[in-house]
């Protein structure tokens, strides 16, 4: 490793993980990296978890869970999600998610989308209320200006007389 | 007695030009994505290890927070980098450099170190500019 100066080492550990960034769902061949980055596979791993806090199966994985959670979270199957980002497995998939996460791939799921169909159905209960407060959405949840609103509510008024 | 800030602002030019800097290139992920209106979201993100703190990616408009002419001069201001709005904190400064610079950030300070660690400035897609720095 001393042949090659430090800054040298970096640059190739950086473009090793933006490699596992772009190409996670494919079958990645650890071992392949470590010989295309030019060291041995011991200092990669090493150099790799000192700057990323893993190695870099460890941190495979980890792409692959986040990813999988956007999947899940846009209402994609659980078998989508699962084989999208590179397992081949949906058991050991299921019980890798609920390891990391605390809650099955499907909990998750649910969870996420309840959360996104409240923001739809009621956007002001995740708008701190001071925002809302003085553009006058809280009497008028539809975003409106409140002169246009005003406008609106004449209308509305006249509508119901 | 205050205990923490769950919500800051970042005022940008364009939501989905800042949401894709944000997500794609800071790494920071989607808290609340919600319809404001034609053409205006309540859009927050968190940074990786931050899921409490929701950073609003506001847009400059009119119909927002600013009356016309207001918002006319804070997008000037934003545009020519008038505004640094926080320190962001990394592991490894020199890694995280070297990534965003590969995803295209533009540096106006590569890693240096000074007395209070080491630092480098980046711009967002607005303009604004953050320190990026690393404890010593």
């Amino acid at each position: 490793m001393e042949q090659y100066p430090r800054q040298y080492l970096y640059l190739r550990t950086v473009r090793a993980k933006l490699f596992i960034d772009a190409n996670f769902a494919s079958d990645i061949d650890l071992d392949k990296i470590a010989d295309e980055a030019c060291f041995s596979k011991f200092h990669f791993v090493r150099l790799f978890k000192s700057i990323y806090g893993k190695t870099p199966h460890q941190y495979l994985t980890h792409v692959r869970i986040e990813r999988a959670k956007e999947y899940l979270a846009d209402g994609q199957t659980v078998a989508y999600a699962c084989f999208k980002v590179g397992f081949d497995s949906i058991s050991s998939f299921t019980g890798l998610f609920k390891r990391r996460t605390g809650l099955t791939p499907r909990q998750y799921q649910l969870e996420q989308l309840n959360f996104k169909e409240s923001v739809a159905a009621k956007p002001l209960h995740h708008i701190p209320g001071c925002f809302a407060e003085k553009k006058g959405w809280k009497k008028n949840s539809n975003f409106r200006e409140v002169q246009s609103i005003d406008v609106n509510s004449e209308a509305e008024n006249n509508e119901s007389l | 007695m205050i205990t923490k800030m769950n919500h800051v602002s970042i005022f940008v030019l364009d939501q989905t030009s800042a949401h894709d800097f944000y997500v794609n290139k800071l790494g920071f992920k989607v808290n609340t994505d919600a319809e404001m209106g034609p053409g205006k979201r309540w859009l927050t993100v968190n940074p990786p290890d931050q899921p409490d703190l929701e950073i609003t990616l506001m847009l400059v408009d009119d119909g927002m927070m600013f009356n016309k002419e207001s918002a006319q001069k804070m997008r000037d201001l934003v545009k020519n980098g008038t505004f640094g709005f926080g320190v962001f904190q990394c592991d490894d400064l020199r890694a995280t450099y070297e990534e965003m610079k590969a995803k295209g950030v533009e540096f106006t300070k590569p890693p240096t170190e000074e007395f209070y660690g080491y630092e480098a400035l980046f711009k967002d897609d607005s303009g604004n500019w953050f320190s990026l720095g690393q404890k010593k």
